[in-house]
């Protein structure tokens, strides 16, 4: 569809995180009709970080719904639409508020399905902002996907790019299961070029976002972007490092890590929520329960949040994420292993 | 004869569901005695009127949601009777392939969007029917039934207000039965009836006497009718009561054999039943024709289930997505 023309593929924009995933949902609007819009505020008022702004006027009150602060409500009324022929898609204002509509996600969105013998599809989308790093404290802070990642029957996207922030948000709406997509408050404003056409990228792929030799850093959400800027930082120093950018986290991806591991013989993986059971366990042991145990050169480094909720106060909060200088010190301390 | 405008053939088909719900129960508590179900259930006996009324007053395309005591709402929507036993003893030819057994039973291709483990778990998802049914103007209505003890959740505070606010075509129906396992309904909630609720979120409340199938029937074809009309939800409470325990591993600590004899006496099959007979609509033999009717059906349907393989375990994992 694109052809090269000085450096930039025609159609191919850039865009922000929040814009790249607003068109999306009028793309897909457009397309079909049975795609609409629930949450809180997402209206008149385009959402509490903007992404649906704009969205109440072109598509009207019927397909874009404001509604009242009823979480639960919310994502069973999506789970109720779609299985009965609509493409819901829900915005939860903070992923931490998805606590209370977790009934609804994990009891019965995900099993509803296979509890009814493969008679009913759910093909609703659920996005919500995670993540540290706007002092927003405890409660509005949370980096929950691992608990999603843990059911079957749900799917859980993690965009990192604007690009992907489309794609993978337009796959999710095409997908005829539960998706749950995780966008990082920290990503809304940056910028990076989204092609234009709705091109879905498909779920269960992950993306080598830097080529090298040294080392691997595995990274999910805005943890891609602090790994690549590590990375520059690192090959100053002549460390040469590959950046896997795990895109989803179910179906997850284990091979385009291990093909990495193979290659470079030492892993970082890096993830915001708190380390412990976390995305990056699962990983880790993907890549020493199998074959590429033995192309190892250094025991697998896991760096993950800390052990805490999220801190109000600015030096605690960033103390309690992974930090590009965290992945710097990770990266050598696998070198220095072997 | 006629009552709440039925017909005499309509008022036999009501007497025929009850009287179909009870066999398969009756015959699923003595599979259950005989060790030969695997897991527990939830048996509606008592209740029957609840189910067949409601469903009475809708259309084969309507939808509704279920409860964990979903036999009979299962039968009255028209599921069909061997597949549910089937499904009651786990086998692959039940409808959920025996991923589901007794308390998830669906039928969906006859409405039935699947009963529920989880009390008030259905009632957000039933709005969300609603929504669908008004955004795709396809005329259905959907009910979503619940108990007394679903009343006192959060979910259904929230999928009442959502459903009034947006005016759409659900009838929630409540069957209080008196009790949540052993919470008698009068210590669990300071109004005096679960309809009295609905004046919060702006819709009608209605109690109907729920042993008597012909007022269940009354009251819902009405709620229905003015859902369908763009009217919006409504808050029907049928007061019923359970016979049996809440699931099987119930010893009815919480209550007198007494009060249990005293629902009895008010039984839903034996009035319409007596209604019929002293209508002359039916005679005792051919009452006694119809209840032996409805214990083939189930005895049939347990053969069936009883021939019907086991899922292979192969198949394990099939499902789980789309």
């Amino acid at each position: 569809m694109s052809t090269a023309t000085g450096g930039t593929e025609v159609g191919v924009r850039e865009l922000s995180y929040a814009e790249a995933i607003r068109e999306a949902l009028r793309q897909a609007m457009h397309a079909d009709e049975r795609v609409i819009l629930l949450g809180e505020d997402i209206g008149v008022y385009g959402g509490a970080f903007g992404v649906t702004d704009g969205l109440l006027e072109e598509f009207g009150p019927e397909r874009v719904r404001d509604t009242p602060i009823s979480e639960a409500a919310i994502t069973g009324c999506a789970i109720g639409a779609a299985v009965t022929g609509l493409r819901p898609v829900v915005e939860i204002q903070f992923m931490d508020f998805i606590t209370l509509a977790m009934e609804q996600l994990v009891l019965q969105a995900a099993k509803m399905r296979y509890m009814f013998g493969g008679t009913v599809t759910v093909p609703m989308v659920l996005r919500t902002p995670a993540g540290a790093g706007t002092g927003a404290a405890a409660q509005h802070s949370g980096s929950l996907e691992a608990w999603f990642a843990h059911v079957p029957g749900l799917k859980v996207v993690a965009p990192a790019t604007p690009a992907d922030a489309k794609a993978l948000l337009l796959a999710a709406i095409a997908d005829p299961n539960p998706v749950i997509v995780v966008e990082h408050k920290l990503l809304y404003r940056t910028r990076g070029p989204v092609p234009e056409a709705p091109a879905p990228a498909p779920l269960g792929v992950a993306a080598v976002r830097r080529e090298g030799r040294d080392v691997t850093v595995v990274a999910t959400s805005v943890m891609v972007p602090r790994a690549l800027t590590a990375a520059e930082r690192l090959a100053a120093e002549g460390v040469d490092v590959e950046v896997v950018d795990l895109r989803t986290l179910r179906p997850l991806d284990a091979e385009t890590p291990a093909a990495s591991a193979r290659k470079t013989g030492r892993v970082v993986v890096v993830y915001e929520a708190v380390k412990t059971l976390g995305i990056g366990a699962e990983v880790a042991a993907r890549l020493v329960e199998g074959e590429t145990f033995y192309h190892l050169k250094a025991p697998v480094v896991r760096l993950g949040g800390a052990e805490c909720p999220i801190p109000y106060n600015r030096t605690l909060e960033r103390a309690a994420v992974p930090q590009e200088e965290d992945i710097v010190a990770a990266v050598r301390q696998v070198l220095a292993e072997g | 004869m006629s009552a709440g405008g039925l017909p005499p053939d309509r008022l036999v088909a009501l007497l025929r569901t009850m009287l179909l719900i009870r066999a398969f129960e009756e015959l699923a508590d003595e599979l259950f005695a005989q060790g030969r179900v695997h897991g527990t259930m939830h048996l509606s006996v008592g209740q029957e009127a609840v189910a067949a009324g409601v469903c009475a007053a809708l259309q084969p395309g309507d939808y509704i949601l279920s409860t964990h005591r979903g036999h009979g709402h299962c039968l009255a929507k028209g599921a069909d009777v061997r597949r549910m036993m089937a499904e009651f003893l786990g086998k692959a030819t039940g409808y959920c392939r025996g991923r589901g057994g007794s308390m998830h039973i669906a039928d969906v291709a006859g409405g039935n969007l699947g009963a529920n483990g989880i009390v008030a778990g259905g009632l957000p998802i039933a709005t969300g029917v609603g929504l669908s049914i008004r955004l795709r103007r396809s005329g259905q209505v959907c009910v979503a039934f619940f108990g007394d003890g679903a009343a006192n959740e959060g979910a259904f505070h929230e999928a009442l207000n959502l459903a009034s606010i947006w005016e759409l075509p659900v009838l929630f129906v409540c069957e209080n039965n008196q009790y949540a396992m052993s919470m008698p309904v009068g210590r669990a909630m300071r109004v005096a009836r679960v309809s009295d609720r609905a004046a919060a979120y702006g819709m009608p409340g209605v109690t109907a006497d729920g042993m008597d199938v012909v007022a269940v029937y009354t009251v819902a074809t009405e709620l229905v009718a003015r859902a369908r009309q763009g009217g919006g939800p409504a808050l029907l409470e049928c007061v019923t009561y359970r016979y049996r325990g809440h699931s099987k591993s119930d010893r009815q600590r919480y209550r007198a054999r007494e009060e249990v004899e005293a629902w009895r006496a008010r039984d839903p099959i034996d009035r319409l039943r007596a209604r019929l007979l002293a209508a002359g609509v039916l005679s005792a033999a051919a009452a006694n024709q119809l209840a032996a009717e409805a214990r083939a059906a189930v005895a049939a349907a347990l053969a069936f289930a009883e021939a019907s393989p086991e899922p292979d375990p192969a198949t394990l994992l099939e499902g789980v997505y789309a």
